[in-house]
């Protein structure tokens, strides 16, 4: 038996002694999921224990290094990992900003010091973490943002607002853009660390066309933002004004999570499960399953072409873009199929049925996909640009 | 497995893409034998080449002469072609003959494959018997005739029929046109008697036949594997062929992208290169995403079909569809933004527009794999 092989045995059998039945189900609603933090609780016990048993086991993080929280799993096991978890239909242990972004981003761009801290409070869930890019006048053009850190020297008094900030009302960190150098577009931006319970912090839900409010503007007013948390753990990532590379190496990271190419069936093919719901398929929405399928299914081998590529240092930095741009596309596109199939049903706003109106707030979650973390014009932007090396304008 | 070339098989990709640049360029291969109205359809000197490069018996057991590759491997030759437009009996021969005869006996392998490994003579398969695609159904019958079978029937879209010293013809010995059983494959040698053929020159200017079997008489020994048998020798060969076209669409669509890509960036209008008005740039880049989504999922279902996966079929389908799109889309775009000189003859993207009709059609086109996939998807 080949190593491989003796480590998929080995997967399978610590899978089947921990993983609960009840965590081999698709995740319905944004309660079946578990995102950790200082307030975090559990739905039931075996989400408890599914999460517990994989954070002692180092696979809410598998292939980050043991010594920050993680099982050190190369590559390939990695692979065989979320291989044999999508095999027995495994829900994530734990979901978190802190493990798609800034986990990524402190890997890199960290001190030892950050890296003892907070990456192993991100693998065992204990800090929910959210993202400050955004204010209500930089979305695209997110490198024009305004919020201001004046340098007291030890630290940094903030001011400013962002926009769109999501759970910002349920997370215990924030990590933010700041501009701290105004006469420099790009060289004038630090990537901070700070406590959403700090004095001047403050969040207002927004409420979406889904009837749901999951995220916030956020408003800073004289906070004040240590430079440093103790030895060797500065309370900002890189260096101070070239935050924008670490945002930027952490959108890529974003953007791979919102394209559902790390696993999840957010795209998979739907046709059977149509069927199956409705009953007998119009010919012409049959076939319209069948051309989602065909896409869908293709994607699923780019993703895992993707991320064998990405682990193998064999792919183009710039394919995020790519794989959120189609990712996101397709989610939209299966869920307006899937509003088709589910005729007047999946109109319910709010009856039993439809467990509060799932289908339909579902989908006008999806809207939002092709928005989030980027649009999907500046994907396509991107691509052009860096992949295909187009002339700018 | 990981989706990316193993070291062999990136050494072969570079191989096969020096090759197929230089040896099998269109100016070439393509308008060379189409200018000249050559009734073949492609040069046999390249064939030849095609040998001595290990090219033609890729896919033929190490024990029979041949390399004994996989479908992943013949997919990195055929991306290749594809992207050259190189007009050659590889995939006819090389890919769907040889896996058909992979499932012959002894005799039979040793009459007919050295030939094809060394590229002295080129196969073909008759399997559609009208304009669309439909293998479920075979009327073509075969009936006892003393110790050999008497053929009555016709079969068309046979890719350069009139050139080939063998088909593999799929013929119905018993039951009715839709049984799954009842079907035997049959090796008929280019002089059998009461056969002929309807040479017609497609859009791509590649050769095929509409192929008649008027009582042809065939030995015993032309029977491929058992009599009665032969449906999942045809489906084997079915799956090789798919994939396979899938790659060479792979190809075509990269080719014509790449042709566009580059006149983006030298085209210049309003004072610009057209490269920088975003309403191209979105195209362009829209495209270049289903270009490699068409390459990953065609990787994928090869490497599928050559681990034996019962997964294999759904994804050789979703591979043949999606190139389809992709390809579709690539040789659209391609021409469109070349403006005027995308319509003339001398400009090679109109080529690859009639290539990727020909090939799109050949085994299935999109809607008959889209349906498939619904098919055995269950609904
Ligand atoms: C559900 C949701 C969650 C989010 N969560 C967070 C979060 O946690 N943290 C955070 O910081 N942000 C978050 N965002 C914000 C998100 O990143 C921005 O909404 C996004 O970057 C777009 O910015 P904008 O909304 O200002 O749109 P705009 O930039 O104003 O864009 C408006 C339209 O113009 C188009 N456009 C803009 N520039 C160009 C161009 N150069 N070429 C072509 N078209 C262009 C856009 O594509 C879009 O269609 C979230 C957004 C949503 C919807
Ligand atoms: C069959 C045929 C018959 C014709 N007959 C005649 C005739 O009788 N008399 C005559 O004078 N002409 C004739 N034409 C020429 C025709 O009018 C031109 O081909 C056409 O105007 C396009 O110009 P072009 O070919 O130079 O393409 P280009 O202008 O080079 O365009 C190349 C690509 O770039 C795109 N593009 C260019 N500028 C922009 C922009 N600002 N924004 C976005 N995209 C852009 C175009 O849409 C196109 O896709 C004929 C052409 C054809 C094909």
């Amino acid at each position: 038996m080949s190593d491989h092989e003796a480590f998929r045995a080995e997967v399978r059998e610590w899978l089947e002694a921990n993983c609960p039945p009840e965590m081999r189900q698709p995740v319905k609603d944004e309660d079946d999921v578990y995102w950790g933090g200082r307030n975090a609780t559990f739905k039931n016990d075996a989400q408890k224990a599914w999460f517990e048993a994989c954070r002692d086991k180092g696979y809410t993080v598998a292939e980050w290094p043991e010594a920050y929280g993680g099982a050190g799993l190369t590559p390939a096991e990695g692979k065989i990992l979320r291989q044999e978890m999508s095999r027995i239909g495994a829900r994530p242990p734990l979901s978190s900003f802190g493990i798609w972004m800034l986990g990524p981003a402190l890997l890199k761009f960290g001190t030892e010091g950050q890296k003892q801290k907070f990456l192993n409070e991100i693998a065992r869930g204990e800090i929910r973490w959210c993202q400050g890019y955004s204010e209500p006048g930089s979305g695209s053009d997110l490198v024009s943002m305004q919020t201001f850190g004046e340098d007291k020297g030890d630290h940094w008094i903030v001011n400013g607002q962002k926009i769109w900030t999501s759970y910002a009302d349920e997370a215990d960190w924030i990590f933010c853009l700041v501009r701290t150098d105004k006469e420099n577009k790009y060289q004038g931006i630090t990537f901070m660390l700070f406590d959403m319970t700090s004095d001047g912090v403050s969040t207002k839900p927004i409420k979406l066309i889904s009837g749901n409010s999951p995220f916030c503007e956020t408003f800073m007013d004289d906070v004040k933002v240590p430079k440093s948390y103790g030895e060797d753990i500065p309370g900002y990532v890189g260096e101070i004004n070239r935050g924008w590379d670490v945002a930027k190496y952490l959108l890529g990271h974003e953007r791979e999570m919102i394209s559902g190419a790390g696993g999840g069936d957010r795209t998979a093919a739907i046709g059977a499960a149509m069927k199956r719901m409705s009953g007998e398929l119009d010919a012409v929405l049959r076939a319209e399953l069948a051309m989602f399928d065909v896409d869908a299914l293709a994607y699923s081998a780019m993703g895992e072409k993707f991320l064998d590529e990405m682990k193998a240092g064999k792919g183009h930095p710039a394919q995020p873009n790519m794989m959120k741009y189609v990712g996101t596309e397709l989610n939209k596109t299966r869920h307006e199929l899937m509003m088709a199939a589910g005729g007047s049903r999946a109109l319910e706003w709010d009856s039993e049925e439809t467990r509060g109106g799932k289908p339909a707030r579902n989908w006008l979650r999806t809207k939002a996909n092709s928005i989030e973390g980027g649009t999907s014009e500046v994907m396509l932007n991107v691509i052009s640009k860096r992949i295909l090396d187009l002339p700018g304008a | 497995m990981p989706l990316y070339h193993d070291d062999d098989q990136a050494m072969l990709a570079e191989t096969a893409s020096q090759f197929m640049a230089e040896e099998g360029a269109i100016a070439k291969q393509l308008r060379h034998w189409r200018d000249r109205d050559c009734k073949d359809g492609f040069g046999h000197g390249l064939w030849k080449q095609f040998a001595e490069m290990g090219f033609t018996g890729m896919l033929v057991s190490e024990d029979d002469g041949g390399l004994g590759m996989g479908s992943y491997e013949a997919g990195i030759v055929l991306e290749e072609i594809g992207r050259n437009l190189t007009p050659s009996p590889f995939l006819a021969s090389s890919v769907l003959a040889a896996t058909a005869l992979k499932h012959a006996d002894n005799n039979a392998r040793e009459r007919w494959l050295p030939g094809l490994v060394s590229g002295d003579h080129v196969y073909t398969v008759a399997i559609d018997e009208g304009a669309k695609h439909r293998p479920e159904t075979i009327r073509t019958k075969a009936e006892k005739s003393g110790n050999g079978f008497k053929l009555t029937g016709q079969k068309d879209f046979v890719l350069h029929g009139a050139s080939s010293d063998m088909l593999v013809v799929a013929a119905r010995t018993s039951g009715s046109d839709d049984d799954v059983d009842g079907i035997t494959l049959f090796a008929v040698p280019k002089d059998a008697a009461n056969m002929s053929h309807d040479a017609v020159r497609l859009v791509d200017s590649s050769m095929a036949t509409h192929t008649k079997f008027d009582g042809t008489e065939l030995d015993g020994d032309a029977v491929i594997g058992e009599v009665d048998g032969g449906r999942e020798i045809l489906n084997a060969m079915l799956a090789a062929g798919r994939i396979g076209a899938a790659a060479e669409g792979v190809g075509v669509a990269s080719g014509a992208m790449d042709m566009t890509v580059d006149y983006l960036k030298q085209r210049k209008q309003f004072g610009k290169l057209i490269g920088e008005f975003q309403a191209l740039q979105h195209r362009a880049a829209h495209l270049y995403s289903e270009v490699e989504i068409a390459r990953a999922v065609t990787m994928k279902a090869a490497q599928l079909l050559d681990g034996g996966s019962e997964k294999a079929d759904l994804m050789i389908s979703v591979a043949k569809a999606k190139v389809a799109k992709a390809a579709g889309l690539a040789v659209k775009e391609g021409v469109q933004m070349h403006g005027g000189i995308g319509m003339t003859d001398e400009y090679d993207i109109g080529l690859y527009m009639k290539r990727d009709r020909a090939l799109q059609e050949f085994l299935g086109d999109m809607y008959y794999h889209a349906g498939r996939v619904a098919e055995l998807s269950g609904y």
